[in-house]
């Protein structure tokens, strides 16, 4: 009665006071653009379990960081969810066999994010081999120690699901000394099509408020942000319901501070640094990472994987993915099994339309996507969505024309259209002086360039230069 | 679907505004005060704006065509120029005169320095300053507005400015009293019903033209009021009627059509406001100091040098870099990480 009573007061007052808050002032940073949502396509349709794949194709590398090294050899059988790569240094994470079957070949093959040549392991389903999955949910898990759950997030190989694929256990291990006062969970999902998170949300509540309090844990944590864009208005009243129900099991102590946190719709507003802007109001230091100001950010994709990995021992070994874009027939969200081709997911969504013109495969959306050239590769552990577009009308390369609608929009507050005149000839030390290692690549100047110039490719291109002679 | 996959770096959605689109925008709302100039001045000033456009075209053609370069006279920006260039001149300029400025606006000031983009002057008011500096008689020669007369007699004037330089001189005093001639009210000066250049005594339609041009984004706030703001604010510093200098001369022409020209102004917002005050002061400067009647036309040229300065100096401060100690703070980062 008391905890009842207590939750019940500080709706009253301070959660009261701060939704009055939110409706005057809505959260956000500087810069940025709005382009088109297009996320009614797949917005309101369920998570679809996608058949299990004959075959699947997992690369040693789904990671920011160290390739993996395999645990296993061409013939071995194998089961879901065992370690076949092992991480091979702290900044790695390991990979495992997302169906049951026979290694048939370990080879070097196509990565939607790294190009040709990845080394990746290769499943075949064979007959016999044992099917049965068995995830149960087991409440042993909260007896677990800080350092124990960190444990068995690294073995579950998490990473960082909203596109980065950074390492989550390096993310929860801040260096000795660093004072953590929040965390923010990341669920803005401000790239266009993208639904992947607003589908976790909405369908796996508890289970990301559960995920989250496993981050909490591990952080020693006590005060956490759930960051949504105010175009979601259903996730977030879910989440604040729910929340409010699972409040005294999940988070028991008083001095608990946890909010749902409605933002401006405005891209990139999931960017990291632009999202931490938004929710404390401070800036990462330049080079930095977040820790830097006392904040981990976490995707709720991550923490819906942390929930799984922690309370049910099951690996990352699938992951929900929006098929969408003008050129699929029968846009959807689907649960996929790592490793499954692109071409049988677009497949399972009916395939593409318009037979005759041009078009684009990407992985990840519209701003920010990697364009593929081959089908045939795999889903890995960033691949928040595959997008089918028919070519856009090319606009024709001119001169810069001084503009400055990059300059206006950027949210990193470069001058993207002076960097991208000194990539173009090659003077990558007057880029670096214009600060291009702090560009986000989020492609708002582009997006906007009325002499469509290829602004992130040039910051690109300087990157690598500068990467190289260093 | 066809076998045809594009791969591109990203992103892959962009706007769909381009930079003809921008010329186009830009011409459709310079046409009202087209259309006011021949109303007031006859239809004499028709045959100046289509000499200019189309010799600025024709000029555009044949200069990429000689460079080597991609013919992009569609995009519209050689009919901008053209139509500025025209709205700078009397109504009265010959035809030859009109087509030596377009020459000089297209060829040499903008396609000798490597076309639309590339340009350090604006085309137009770089043009009209070669034509004053080598024509001074036909570039002043002014005739009073036709409807206000009811007669197509063109007819010698001196221009508003000269009315009131020449005004104050004679009366030997420093014009501080009686900056609005006789005859004149107001109410002429914004509906552009006084002797002046083609294009630049309508001040309605140049208004209207300008909020066309805010509303559709295509130029910043910021440069139009500095420059207006600090015309008015020194004139009336100086003892003048504020409102007949910012409605007098070519400053609304020049505040919002030609100083907001992108390729000549900062990128900079920081950099956009400076550009704006420097060119009233110069203005306020050439007019009140200085010995010509007028200078909008020059106060722009002047601060199109400074353009690659401003902007030096303006850089916006980058997002996570503090403004003197970026060195300091990139070390003690790289020591915790």
């Amino acid at each position: 009665m008391t905890r009842f009573l207590h939750v019940h007061c500080q709706l009253t007052g301070y959660d009261i006071f701060n939704k009055v808050a939110a409706m005057f002032s809505t959260k956000t940073f500087r810069g940025g653009i709005h382009p088109p949502g297009k996320k009614e396509a797949t917005k309101e349709k369920w998570i679809v379990v996608l058949p299990m794949p004959q075959k699947v194709v997992i690369p040693l590398q789904q990671h920011t960081g160290k390739r993996c090294d395999p645990t296993v050899a061409v013939g071995d059988t194998v089961t879901a969810g065992q370690e076949i790569g092992a991480a091979s240094g702290f900044i790695s994470a390991p990979v495992h066999a997302s169906i049951s079957g026979k290694v048939t070949a370990i080879e070097e093959l196509p990565h939607p994010v790294l190009g040709n040549g990845v080394l990746s392991i290769v499943i075949e389903n064979v007959e016999g081999a044992s099917s049965a999955e068995q995830w149960e949910a087991d409440p042993s898990w909260e007896k677990l120690s800080p350092k124990e759950l960190k444990e068995k997030i690294q073995k579950a190989g998490i990473v960082g699901m909203g596109g980065a694929a950074f390492p989550t256990h390096v993310k929860l291990s801040p260096p000795e000394g660093t004072n953590i006062d929040a965390v923010v969970l990341n669920g803005a999902e401000c790239e266009p099509y993208l639904t992947t998170d607003y589908r976790i949300m909405i369908e796996k509540a508890d289970e990301v408020l559960t995920g989250l309090s496993i981050i909490l844990k591990v952080l020693g944590c006590k005060t956490a942000f759930i960051a949504i864009e105010k175009n979601k208005p259903t996730a977030i009243s879910l989440l604040q319901e729910r929340l409010l129900r699972l409040r005294a099991t999940l988070f028991p102590a008083d001095d608990f501070r946890i909010e749902v946190l409605p933002l401006k719709v405005k891209y990139p507003q999931g960017a990291e640094k632009q999202l931490i802007k938004a929710v404390v109001n401070t800036e990462v230091p330049s080079g930095g990472l977040p820790f830097n100001v006392g904040i981990i950010v976490q995707n709720v994709g991550t923490a819906f994987a942390i929930y799984e990995a922690v309370v049910k021992n099951k690996p990352l070994i699938e992951r929900v993915v929006t098929v969408s874009g003008e050129g699929i027939e029968q846009p959807q969200n689907f649960l996929v099994r790592l490793g499954t081709p692109f071409s049988r997911v677009i497949e399972a969504a009916g395939g593409m339309k318009r037979v005759d013109t041009p078009h684009k495969i990407l992985m990840g959306g519209p701003m920010m996507g990697l364009a593929q050239y081959n089908m045939e590769v795999p889903v890995v552990k960033g691949t928040s969505g595959i997008l089918v577009l028919p070519d856009q009308k090319k606009k024709a390369q001119r001169a810069c024309i001084k503009c400055g609608k990059c300059v206006d929009h950027c949210p990193m507050m470069l001058l993207p259209s002076r960097i991208a005149d000194f990539a173009e000839r090659d003077d990558f030390v007057s880029c670096r002086e214009f600060s291009v290692t702090d560009c986000c690549e989020c492609g708002v100047c582009t997006f906007l360039c009325p002499s469509g110039r290829p602004i992130v490719h040039l910051v690109k291109y300087a990157k690598m230069h500068l990467l190289k002679n260093k | 679907m066809s076998d045809t996959i594009i791969v591109s770096s990203s992103p892959h959605a962009k706007t769909s505004g381009d930079v003809s689109k921008i010329m186009w925008v830009v011409c459709f709302s310079l046409l009202p005060t087209a259309v006011a100039s021949a109303v007031i001045f006859g239809i004499q000033s028709l045959i100046v704006i289509g000499t200019s456009v189309l010799t600025c075209v024709i000029t555009e053609l044949v200069s990429q065509l000689v460079f080597k370069r991609k013919v992009t006279i569609s995009d519209g920006s050689a009919v901008v120029t053209g139509i500025l260039l025209a709205f700078t001149l009397p109504p009265t300029a010959p035809v030859w005169v009109v087509i030596i400025g377009a020459v000089v606006a297209i060829f040499l000031v903008k396609q000798l320095f490597g076309g639309l983009g590339y340009n350090i002057f604006n085309p137009a008011l770089a043009a009209r300053a070669f034509l004053l500096a080598s024509f001074p008689v036909i570039m002043t020669t002014w005739i009073k507005p036709v409807s206000q007369f009811m007669s197509f007699d063109a007819v010698t004037s001196a221009s508003f400015l000269n009315i009131i330089k020449e005004g104050a001189t004679a009366a030997g005093q420093n014009a501080a009293a009686g900056t609005l001639p006789a005859g004149f009210s107001y109410l002429d000066m914004l509906f552009g019903i006084i002797p002046g250049s083609l294009g630049e005594t309508c001040k309605i339609t140049l208004l209207a033209g300008g909020f066309l041009l805010l509303l559709f984004r295509i130029i910043d706030f910021r440069v139009p009021l500095a420059y207006i703001a600090t015309v008015a604010l020194s004139s009336w510093i100086f003892g003048r009627d504020p409102i007949a200098s910012v409605l007098s001369g070519g400053l609304i022409l020049g505040a919002f059509f030609m100083a907001t020209d992108m390729v000549t102004s900062p990128i900079t917002k920081t950099g956009k406001v400076v550009f704006g005050i420097g060119c009233g002061l110069l203005v306020v400067v050439i007019r009140f100091i200085g010995g010509f009647p007028e200078g909008v036309c020059y106060s722009i040229l002047l601060m199109n040098c400074m353009t690659p300065l401003i902007d030096k100096f303006t850089k916006p401060r980058v997002f996570g870099k503090k403004l003197f100690q970026a060195k300091q703070g990139a070390n003690t980062v790289q020591k915790t990480s």
